[in-house]
């Protein structure tokens, strides 16, 4: 059998959607996986829902149909999203709509649902009111009924990553559901390509040490996967970014803690044995990958409500720059002295704001300093007060005190638990344009 | 000589775990950078943000060591007040660290 050719559309919901429709154009694929959901953001997509502010799939579902619908019904390519995000029927009804409306007629789209526990949490959880949503990783194994059905799109809530890729591998090749090793190599190749840029170059750039050409222009990655698991990594020729030995290697290890046993509902992946080649600029190599049997229990993250986060800048420049920017921390160390010092910090950016004092080496004085305030499980009106302080340094505040920015924003916050895999029934729906 | 002169590296996080891998720019400095970025040292310069010391797994067919960071569970992506709430930049905290290395790295 031929190899499967499989791209990477997007790696977070607010990516761009030019390298996608690139791909969707040239890159003779046969699924087009667009992933799209952070831990947090289906708890954003579900309080959204609730309060009745958006449907509660991912915000981009339209713009990012709309652009490359046509093109992968022409090539004959399938679409594999979790853009449903807390509402997969929504964006199937609402992708539907968008086919019929390019005149995409039969086009077929199913959505995925199950992945939404809830109710189960809340009991395990014991009545749990700060609680917003539950969600267990759905494996490939959901995917595939839809896929053997023949939908053209299939848009799911939360499915692991990398199972988002190695389902169209199970079902084109006929893999078995406890062939560990081949189930790890599809693994490893979906885990690469799921953050899409950030294996062709993006999250990567560093000059004079690794440089990467036309960043600006980054183009996304795409696998030709074969039979036994194994696949070449490339890239459309004429987009920018750079996909290497090096890339891969970052890539393979991002976000995975012990190597040999990385965790996904489908297989126990190992990546130990792992061997990237360069067999042409760009097109790399990868085999090695391994698996054994998958976890018994369904990872399911939840979010819980955890009051509001405040935040406010001012910046100072010139002589005396950080002593005066010193000067309005103690000011509102003192104003602020409220909030208990846990939820409180104050830092300097340019100095100390991205890993705090300890973390932060030494370096001469910067010509311009930006003092940050940042508290956390506040009250929309002690957020607000703590604003306030902030741009009242403008007036009663250091000399030369300018360019104040402030957010207020209410906080979700992210835990995980476990649920036996019997507590958690995937459903396939579908929808016809 | 600092790490980054012979190592790149990639910060990753889930809650309240950053990851940081720490792979060598030539495999065969690989043994070096196993010899010399131990676990007990990368703990030592995270330690205030740890909840317990550092995890390190090798993967020498990659020239690459993995270090697991757990912190403490006030700093997770979504409820640190770090600019740097994913720890993303955490890697570069890895890289500036000074080895001494020097005398032992083979020529060329």
């Amino acid at each position: 059998m031929k190899s499967l050719r499989i791209g990477a559309g997007a790696g977070f919901a607010g990516d761009r959607i030019d390298p996608a429709l690139d791909l969707a154009r040239d890159g003779h694929l046969d699924y087009l996986v667009f992933e799209c959901l952070a831990e947090r953001t289906i708890a954003l997509a579900q309080l959204s829902k609730r309060q009745r502010r958006s449907p509660g799939f991912d915000p981009l579902l339209r713009e990012r149909m709309e652009a490359v619908l046509p093109l992968c019904r022409r090539n004959g390519t399938r679409i594999v999203s979790n853009m449903g995000a807390a509402n997969p029927r929504a964006a199937a009804k609402e992708t539907a709509r968008i086919a019929r409306a390019l005149g995409l007629h039969g086009l077929r789209v199913a959505a995925i649902r199950g992945d939404d526990v809830l109710r189960q949490a809340r009991k395990l959880a014991g009545s749990e009111e700060r609680l917003v949503s539950a969600n267990a990783y759905l494996g490939a194994d959901a995917l595939l009924d839809a896929l053997r059905s023949g939908a053209d799109v299939i848009l799911t809530g939360r499915v692991a990553d990398p199972s988002l890729f190695l389902a169209p591998m199970i079902f084109a090749f006929g893999w078995a559901l406890d062939d560990w090793n081949l189930l790890g190599r599809g693994t490893a190749v979906g885990h690469l390509l799921e953050c899409a840029g950030q294996l062709t170059g993006g999250y990567f750039a560093d000059p004079d040490y690794k440089d990467v050409p036309g960043l600006d222009r980054l183009g996304f990655p795409l696998a030709e996967v074969e039979e036994n698991g194994e696949a070449v990594l490339t890239k459309l020729e004429g987009r920018g970014g750079a996909l290497t030995i090096r890339t891969c290697k970052e890539q393979i290890l991002y976000e995975v803690q012990d190597p040999s046993r990385y965790l996904t509902p489908d297989v126990t992946a190992d990546f130990t044995g792992v061997r990237f080649e360069e067999i042409a600029p760009h097109r790399i190599r990868l085999s090695g990958a391994r698996g054994a049997a998958r976890p018994e229990e369904l990872k399911v993250s939840t979010g819980f409500y955890e009051g509001f986060i405040a935040e406010g800048q001012i910046s100072y420049a010139g002589p005396g720059a950080l002593s005066r920017a010193r000067l309005a921390r103690d000011v509102l160390a003192n104003r602020l002295g409220w909030i208990p010092a846990e939820d409180l910090q104050l830092s300097f950016i340019g100095v100390n704001a991205m890993h705090g004092e300890t973390l932060s080496a030494p370096g001469p004085e910067p010509y311009e300093v930006r003092l940050r305030a940042a508290a956390r499980r506040l009250s929309q009106p002690q957020a607000r007060e703590l604003t306030r302080e902030v741009e009242s340094l403008y007036v009663n505040g250091p000399a030369g005190g300018g360019g104040v920015s402030t957010s207020v924003r209410e906080n979700i916050a992210m835990d995980a638990m476990f649920l036996p895999r019997s507590s958690v029934k995937p459903a396939t729906t579908y929808e016809v344009a | 000589m600092k790490l980054r002169e012979m190592a790149h590296a990639r910060a990753g996080d889930k809650g309240s775990i950053v990851n940081i891998s720490l792979i060598a720019f030539d495999v065969a400095d690989y043994p070096l950078l196993a010899e010399h970025v131990t676990a007990e040292k990368v703990s030592a310069l995270f330690a205030p943000i740890l909840a317990r010391p550092v995890e390190r797994y090798t993967i020498p067919g990659l020239g690459a060591l993995n270090f697991v960071l757990h912190r403490t569970p006030a700093e997770t992506v979504t409820r640190s007040l770090h600019l740097d709430a994913h720890g993303k930049g955490l890697s570069y905290v890895l890289l500036n660290m000074e080895v001494d290395i020097e005398g032992d790295r083979r020529i060329g």
